[in-house]
Parts: structure tokens; C-alpha cells; sequence
């Protein structure tokens, strides 16, 4: 296999997803979401049935990459943190452990002061989470679910 | 690189559509757009100029169905082809797990695709990846115009090592979909040898 997989279990899952609501009430978030550097969604919390989550993961992620590209041409490292100030919704991204983004949009009933000391927080304890996960996936016997799968399978799922 | 979600059952994977500027790139996308049912698809994001030439990406999250108790989602990508645009380029394809190059049939473009070919082989190679190893199809375009080159000259120039490969005319969506379920099926098959 060219790319190693990036695999999520419900252990983490769940640990993941604690972190991220726990996030969104104590920074007084409107939504908190965490995307992989491809912009794969990972977990959201908060108000996400009227925010289309798939395309703000894909839009993390290309700028994430947009301002690492721009970092190493100015041979700087990655720029962790970024901030955008709207007229309503506030966004706030972080990447975390240079694996995962960490997004927090918000609004005046929090600040951008009490996100960041909160964003700090769960960073880390993301941060532990992830490598942890990381470990797991590395280990010998991590079975895809895709290896028992058949060539047939494959084919019944574009016959209709 | 594919996500597997054991949590939410979901198998998640990256394809991206290559070419010279103006191919079809987007057009692919579109009729995918247009084509699908609603509850199979998310938004198309197309981050575009004034002009509608692509200026980072273009973006349609799709299910294709379930295997195994697991939905299968696709997200679809497609680059600028804008010689220029090849910082973004190089961004849009970190963590590819299919490629899906389109080519311009028109004679007058054999240039510019083979330069586009060349540059992404040379952006997989900076990543680490090869393009004979990675799941790739080959689609030729606008087969609906006068001026193309003929098939056979096409698959010599960009298909030496017969990989799947289509006609196609993706403002009318000929070939649009056997070229995506192509792409589709080398990557399961993929994932199914790398567990
Ligand atoms: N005749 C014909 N025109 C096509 C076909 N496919 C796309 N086009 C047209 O070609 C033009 C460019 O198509 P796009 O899909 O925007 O091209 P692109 O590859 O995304 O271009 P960039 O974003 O600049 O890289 C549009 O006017 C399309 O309508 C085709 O099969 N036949
Ligand atoms: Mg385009």
C-alpha cells in the first residue's frame, strides 16, 4: 500500500468527540469540528445542522495547505494558528500536532481570548489521543475491513 | 490516503482529476453533480475566477454505496490547469488515492497535454508517489469536435502502460460516469490488497 491509512476506532472516536463538546461549551462555540490534513471530517459538535460540515472540512484543509505551502516558501514552519473575524461568525483554526485541524466558529456570546485558552487546552489533549490512535494503527494485526472483500462486491456496488 | 471510520462505518477516499487547462475538468464534475441523487451527494464547491477557470479546486463529496456494512464515500477533486497554478497543483494532490487524467482531444492541445502529464508525474514523485503504482485511469475529452487526434495516437502518447482508459465528452457526460467507476473500482480494489 502506497499511503498509509488513516484509520478512526470507536475508542478514540468517542475520546475525540468528548473533547469537541466538551470544546463547544466551554469556549461558548457555535460549532466545533476537526478535519484531517486531506479534509476528511473526524468529529463536530454544536450547532452542525445548519452548517454544511463536509464543505467547511474541505475548505480547512486547502487553506491549512495553502499557508503551509506559503510557510515553507518563506522557509518558515507551518502557521499553527489562524483567525478570521466576521461581522457575525468568528473562525478559529489550529492545527494540532500537525495532524489534525481543530476548528472553532463562534460568535459575540464568547471571545476570542476564552476560545484560545480552550482550544489550547483540548489541543493537547488531542494531541495525545491522536498518537496514541497513531500507535494502535501502526501495530501488526490492524486488519483493514477491506481485505475480506471480493472482487464481486466491488462490482455489485456500481450494477445499479 | 483513505479514511476508514470504524465509528461511523465509513470508508472515505480521494480522487482527483488531472489535466491540462481547459480539458474538462470541471465539466466532469458538473455532470457527476447534476447526475446524482440528492442523498448521494454534498455540495459542489468550485473555488473559482471571474472567468470560471478553476484558481484552487473544485470539490463534490459522493456515496457510492455500501460494501460490507460500510458506505464508501469519494471525495472528487479537481486541480487548475493553469500551467501557473502548479504550487496548488502540488497541494491538491497530497494524500491522492486515484487520479483520473483528462486529456484534450484536440490536436492542438497534444502539447499541453503531454507538458500536463509529465508535470504530474513529476508532483507525485515530489510526494513520494508513483503514478504506475497508484490507481490511475485516462479519459479523452471532447471527442464531439472536428479537429481531435486519433485514438491511436492518444493512447501512445498518454497511456503507454494501459491503464483503463475512455472517450468521453463531458459536456454531454458520454464517458463521464464508466470513467469515475473506473477510478472508483481500482481504489477499492486498492484497499482491498493493502489491508
Ligand atoms: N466541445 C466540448 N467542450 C467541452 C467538453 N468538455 C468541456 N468542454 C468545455 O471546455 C471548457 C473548459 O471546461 P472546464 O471543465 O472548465 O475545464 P477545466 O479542465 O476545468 O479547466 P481549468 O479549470 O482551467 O483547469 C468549457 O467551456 C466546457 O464547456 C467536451 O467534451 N466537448
Ligand atoms: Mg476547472
Amino acid at each position: 500500500m502506497i499511503n498509509p491509512q488513516m484509520v478512526m476506532y470507536e475508542e478514540e472516536f468517542n475520546q475525540i468527540q468528548a473533547v469537541v463538546d466538551r470544546l463547544v461549551r466551554d469556549a461558548n462555540a457555535k460549532v466545533v469540528f476537526i478535519v484531517d490534513k486531506n479534509g476528511q471530517l473526524i468529529a463536530a459538535s454544536g450547532d452542525i445542522d445548519n452548517v454544511d460540515t463536509t464543505s467547511l472540512a474541505s475548505l480547512t484543509a486547502g487553506n491549512i495547505a495553502a499557508t503551509g505551502g506559503m510557510a515553507k516558501l518563506l522557509k518558515e514552519n507551518e502557521f499553527a494558528t489562524q483567525f478570521h473575524e466576521g461581522e457575525k461568525a468568528n473562525i478559529h483554526i489550529q492545527l494540532v500536532g500537525n495532524r489534525v485541524i481543530l476548528v472553532v466558529i463562534f460568535d459575540s456570546r464568547s471571545s476570542l481570548g476564552l476560545v484560545r485558552l480552550r482550544v489550547k487546552k483540548a489541543s493537547e489533549e488531542l494531541n495525545h489521543i491522536f498518537e496514541s490512535l497513531l500507535k494502535k494503527v501502526q501495530e501488526p494485526g490492524a486488519d483493514s475491513p477491506f481485505a475480506e472483500i471480493t472482487d464481486e462486491d466491488i462490482d455489485n456496488l456500481f450494477n445499479d | 490516503m483513505s479514511f476508514i471510520n470504524y465509528m461511523a462505518r465509513e470508508i472515505n477516499c480521494k480522487l482527483v482529476y488531472y489535466g491540462p487547462g481547459l480539458c474538462g475538468k470541471t465539466t466532469n464534475l458538473q455532470y457527476i453533480y447534476e447526475r446524482t441523487n440528492p442523498e448521494a451527494k454534498g455540495k459542489m464547491i468550485s473555488l473559482a475566477t471571474e472567468t470560471e477557470r478553476t484558481l484552487f479546486f473544485d470539490f463534490l463529496p459522493l456515496s457510492l454505496g455500501e460494501i460490507r456494512g460500510f458506505k464508501t464515500r469519494f471525495h472528487l477533486y479537481t486541480v487548475p490547469g493553469q500551467v501557473f497554478y502548479d504550487a496548488s497543483r502540488k497541494l491538491i494532490l497530497k494524500g491522492v488515492d486515484g487520479v483520473i487524467f483528462v486529456a484534450d482531444s484536440q490536436i492542438e492541445r497534444t502539447e499541453a497535454n503531454l507538458e500536463s502529464i509529465e508535470n504530474l508525474r513529476t508532483n507525485l514523485a515530489e510526494q513520494g508517489y508513483s503514478l504506475d503504482k497508484l490507481p490511475f485511469v485516462v479519459q479523452y475529452n471532447k471527442r464531439d469536435l472536428p479537429n481531435v487526434a486519433s485514438m491511436e495516437e492518444l493512447r501512445e502518447m498518454l497511456n503507454p502502460t494501459n491503464v483503463p482508459d475512455f472517450e468521453a465528452v463531458a459536456r454531454t457526460g458520454v464517458g463521464v460516469f464508466d470513467t469515475l467507476k473506473a477510478v472508483a473500482k481500482l481504489v477499492l480494489t486498492e484497499l482491498k490488497k493493502g489491508g
